[in-house]
């Protein structure tokens, strides 16, 4: 196994960590401001993808495909926020968990009910098509690399709008204590919608930007959704450093066991069993981690609360 | 307003009066309908000793079904195609014999829902309900990515497994070992709930401090509880699949943990019925919206946000006028 080869491999584990992280990050700003736990929101990010696919298959531009996924993500989510999630903030955790698989119902359903079962495809534009060569004679995907520093500078953005601008200060400030703030006359309810549509249209954008290198589908967002979740038990509930430490560590361990697990049984096994022993512990290896974190650290890595 | 066990005994006669009469009509399909919904009601059972006594809300309750279904599926395959596991020093041969599948489906769900539980357990609410989820995609990968045993095309069996002195071809003759499991896993809910195990475990949803304070340790408590849930669920699991003769991935689907939690909602948190009112519900809903559309899910969904934010103690609770326990 080449060099090249694993460095290649750890750049795929980066790219699919950061956009891990843009759903991660929407949902733990979410449960961190308004303590909600939110199932649908896979069904946004799915939303986002069909929404530029859509988009590009009438204009044929990319940008235009990433703004409407940002739009509609961010509206529908907004709406979602003002007519069913408001009402569950002080709801048990039991009944946001229903009223988000329900919309989950709903969502996933809905878009099969317009759409169609089949997929449909978003094609990579081709000013960001074809291979790249990196220092050291690597080729790779621009595409994918473009993932990567856009992913880097939404977090960037991230941390800039929460730790610089005044709209994150009254975030911070919700966080801690939501009366007071309302009390210091922050309109709180504005705000959370502001904080979901935020979230929203995160996982809107990661939706448009993976839809391009995979199908853009019903049932989509679920799987994402979920390791989204690992993500955050990992990062630790709320913060968004967890949140990205969490992603590129699960983006990292999914990609790289899937491909060197099998390679490392192949030294003690015959490569039969050993592909396929190797595949099945690659398929867990996450969770694994997540069970290790949690041993460790029973509220993530940087979590400060349960 | 109707009290509680008012409502209780005519659902249950309600189930075996539709089975005997779809027997004697010959509707078959009618009975299969109601041993589905009677095997769900019975995983939906066990969830709600853990979800309705211990507070515990489980997003991965289909870990247990599903290795309950495996169990029945891996055990049934070696039996009928000869070929006995090798494990190590140890040779399973398999078997078609009802009560060892039951048996192997209980023990194995009940030792993972002890590990899932030791480690989930260190967590409460949001952390609990995440961590539940993500065990049970693991299970689900797991077993897409072990093609041993079908990996993502499931694993069929030609015929139902025996029971001693039946034919369990014959549908209500199956019905009716499902439903006597039922039965039984009602009974010992509503013992447990009235034991002293299900009162400590009943307070320590409430108020974990003060059970601890009296010196009980809410963590064994919940443990406890969560481990025979997984037992629970994982019988219900070896018997569906016995249903279908078929076993897939599917049975480890978050789906399918969403919809056991949906049983227990339709019906009622914490009722000793919720679950049966639930799947009845759920089984019928299904068969009939499912025949006039094909997104039969739209409207479930648009069912369930209703029963939320306007019904919260579900059926029953419209029925008696009370919110079920408070989860």
């Amino acid at each position: 196994m080449s060099a090249i080869l694993i460095i290649e491999q750890i750049l795929n584990g980066l790219q699919f960590g950061i956009m891990l992280f843009l759903m991660a990050a929407g949902l733990t700003l979410i449960f961190g401001v308004m303590g909600l736990i939110n199932l649908a929101h896979g069904s946004l990010y799915m939303i986002g993808a069909f929404a530029a696919a859509a988009t590009a298959g009438a204009t044929g531009s990319f940008l235009l495909a990433l703004v409407a996924a940002l739009a509609a993500a961010a509206i529908v989510g907004a709406i979602v926020e003002i007519v069913v999630i408001r009402r569950l903030y002080c709801a048990a955790h039991l009944d946001q968990v229903l009223a988000t698989f329900a919309l989950i119902l709903i969502f996933s359903e809905g878009t099969r009910w317009i759409f169609g079962s089949f997929p449909l495809f978003l094609d990579v534009p081709s000013y960001l098509s074809g291979p790249v060569s990196l220092p050291g004679g690597i080729q790779y995907s621009l595409y994918r690399l473009a993932l990567i520093v856009i992913g880097l500078l939404v977090a960037l953005g991230l941390w800039w709008l929460t730790a610089r601008t005044r709209l994150g200060i009254q975030i911070r400030a919700g966080e801690n204590d939501r009366e007071m703030i309302a009390a210091l006359g922050v309109d709180i309810s504005k705000l959370y919608t502001l904080v979901f549509a935020l979230g929203a249209a995160l996982a809107g954008l990661a939706g448009a930007l993976v839809g391009a290198i995979q199908s853009v589908q019903v049932g989509m967002g679920e799987p994402v959704l979920i390791l989204a979740f690992v993500v955050i038990v990992i990062g630790g509930i709320g913060s968004i450093k967890g949140a990205f430490i969490g992603s590129l560590l699960v983006g990292l361990t999914d990609t790289l066991g899937g491909i060197f697990l099998p390679e490392l049984f192949k030294l003690y096994m015959e490569p039969g069993a050993a592909s396929q022993t190797g595949s099945a512990l690659a398929s867990m290896a996450v969770y694994i981690l997540m069970s290790i974190v949690l041993v460790w650290r029973p509220t993530g890595l940087f979590g400060a609360r349960a | 307003m109707i009290q509680e066990r008012y409502i209780n005994a005519p659902v249950i006669a309600g189930f075996l009066l539709l089975a005997i009469w779809a027997h004697l009509a010959d509707e078959p399909f009618t009975i299969t309908l109601a041993t589905r919904a009677v095997l769900l009601a019975l995983a939906a059972v066990g969830l709600n000793i853990a979800l309705g006594i211990g507070g515990l809300v489980s997003l991965g309750h289909a870990v247990f079904f599903g290795l309950g279904g495996y169990a029945m599926g891996i055990l049934a395959y070696h039996a009928q195609s000869f070929s006995p596991l090798e494990l190590g020093s140890l040779t399973i041969v398999g078997t078609k014999s009802m009560p060892i599948i039951w048996l192997t489906a209980i023990l194995v769900s009940a030792l993972t829902a002890l590990l899932i539980g030791l480690i989930s357990l260190r967590t409460t609410g949001v952390y609990f309900i995440m961590i539940t989820l993500a065990f049970g995609q693991m299970f689900f990968f797991f077993s897409i990515s072990w093609s041993t045993y079908g990996g993502e095309d499931g694993l069929s069996i030609w015929v139902r497994n025996d029971f001693p002195g039946l034919n369990t071809l014959v549908p209500i003759q199956f019905f009716g070992i499902c439903f006597l499991s039922l039965c039984l896993a009602l009974i010992l809910h509503s013992r447990l709930r009235a034991s002293p195990f299900g009162l400590a475990l009943n307070a320590a949803r409430q108020v974990p401090q003060r059970v601890e304070t009296v010196g009980l340790n809410p963590m064994r408590l919940k443990l406890l509880a969560f481990v025979i849930s997984g037992a629970v669920t994982g019988l219900a699991g070896a018997l569906f699949a016995d249903l279908n003769r078929f076993v897939s991935p599917t049975m480890f689907s978050w789906q399918l943990s969403g919809e056991l939690i949906v049983l227990i909602i339709i019906g009622g948190v914490g009722r000793l019925m919720g679950p049966v009112i639930g799947a009845a519900l759920f089984v019928t809903l299904e068969h009939v919206l499912g025949d006039m559309t094909d997104f039969w899910h739209v409207w479930l969904g648009v069912i369930l946000l209703l029963i939320v934010l306007f019904a919260r103690g579900g059926v029953i609770g419209l029925l008696t006028g009370k919110a079920g326990p408070h989860v």
